[in-house]
């Protein structure tokens, strides 16, 4: 096992190589996840304010009618 | 014949293409994670040091497939960017683009494991050869086509403008993968070849074809999983995507 991490001498190189490619590539896999989650709740906050616009229109309208009544 | 374009039309419509894409990805997924980690331990563990090398030679495994990413994902940005420029389809924008961020990170994963390489066997961890250059050429590229497209606010035009970046880059591509035959040049010339006869022992190729392979397949999934946020992010107001976003309210 010690000689396996040892590398022969070159375990300064071999291993940090390996850990930026694992790096990059979790990175890679990670921003997009981020981005959708941010994406999702932007656009569940824009349906939620329309319905609610939409909500109090109805509901203004409503009370206009039964004003001119 | 007909049946080919209707099946591919209809692949390219948004919420057919996100549920497609969301079916497979994990498929894709898996499978590079596991041979992945079968050509890791192929190429750690049982392939013998190199006899001039040594144990530094490993780097190997992971700088070559993702050198060979660098220049895939570049080749199919190019493709969808074509394809985005000539017929205006929707879906190859967005493909177009989320190619650009993988393989920038490819590239970026080559340029720095090939520094660590170099610094062992060469004694520096840089030198303005024709192969390094033009693969950091590549990097600024992709950076280029990412920084483009982000920086129009309208996404489809943006997507179309970094689309014709793309292609004009393309020129790239021929001079990094023969810049070792064009040039003298301190990097290694061609070790694996697909036609004839590899300059390397059996032990040490299949682990590192077998990482070519699961590079290409993780590509796959990441441009998958990134597709179906560009098609969210370019349809978020079409009913489709008010259904999706409505059910997982719910759920």
């Amino acid at each position: 096992m010690h000689d396996f991490l040892a590398m022969g001498g070159y375990a300064m190189y071999v291993w940090p190589a390996y850990a930026v490619f694992f790096i990059v590539l979790a990175w890679d896999w990670i921003a997009p996840a981020l981005r959708r989650r941010e994406l999702l709740n932007e656009l569940r906050g824009r349906m939620a304010r329309e319905q609610l616009r939409r909500q109090r229109a109805a509901q203004s309208n409503t009370q206009q009618e039964g004003a001119s009544a | 014949m007909n049946i080919i374009p209707l099946w591919l039309h209809k692949l390219s419509s948004p919420p057919v293409f996100y549920r497609f894409a969301g079916a497979l990805r994990p498929w894709f997924l898996w499978s590079a994670l596991i041979l992945g980690a079968a050509a890791l331990y192929g190429g750690l563990v049982l392939a013998p040091p190199d006899y001039q090398q040594g144990d530094a030679f490993r780097i190997i495994f992971i700088h070559v497939p993702c050198a060979w990413m660098s220049l895939f994902a570049y080749f199919c940005m190019a493709v969808a960017a074509l394809v985005a420029m000539v017929w205006r389809i929707k879906l190859a924008e967005v493909i177009a683009m989320e190619c650009a961020p993988i393989g920038a990170a490819f590239t970026l994963i080559t340029l720095i494991t090939g520094s660590l390489w170099g610094k062992p066997m060469w004694g520096t961890w840089w030198t303005w050869d024709a192969r390094l250059t033009s693969e950091l050429v590549l990097l600024f590229l992709y950076l280029g086509v990412i920084g483009l497209f982000n920086a129009i606010e309208d996404r489809r035009r943006g997507a179309r403008a970094a689309s014709l970046l793309a292609l004009v880059g393309i020129v790239n591509l021929p001079i990094v993968h023969y810049s070792v035959l064009w040039w003298n040049t301190l990097h290694q010339g061609q070790t694996v070849n697909l036609i004839g006869q590899s300059k390397i022992a059996p032990a040490m190729l299949w682990p590192l074809l077998l990482m070519v392979l699961a590079t290409h397949l993780y590509f796959v999934a990441s441009l998958l999983a990134r597709a179906r946020v560009g098609l969210l992010a370019v349809e978020g107001g079409k009913q489709w995507a008010r259904e999706l976003i409505a059910e997982k309210a719910d759920a």
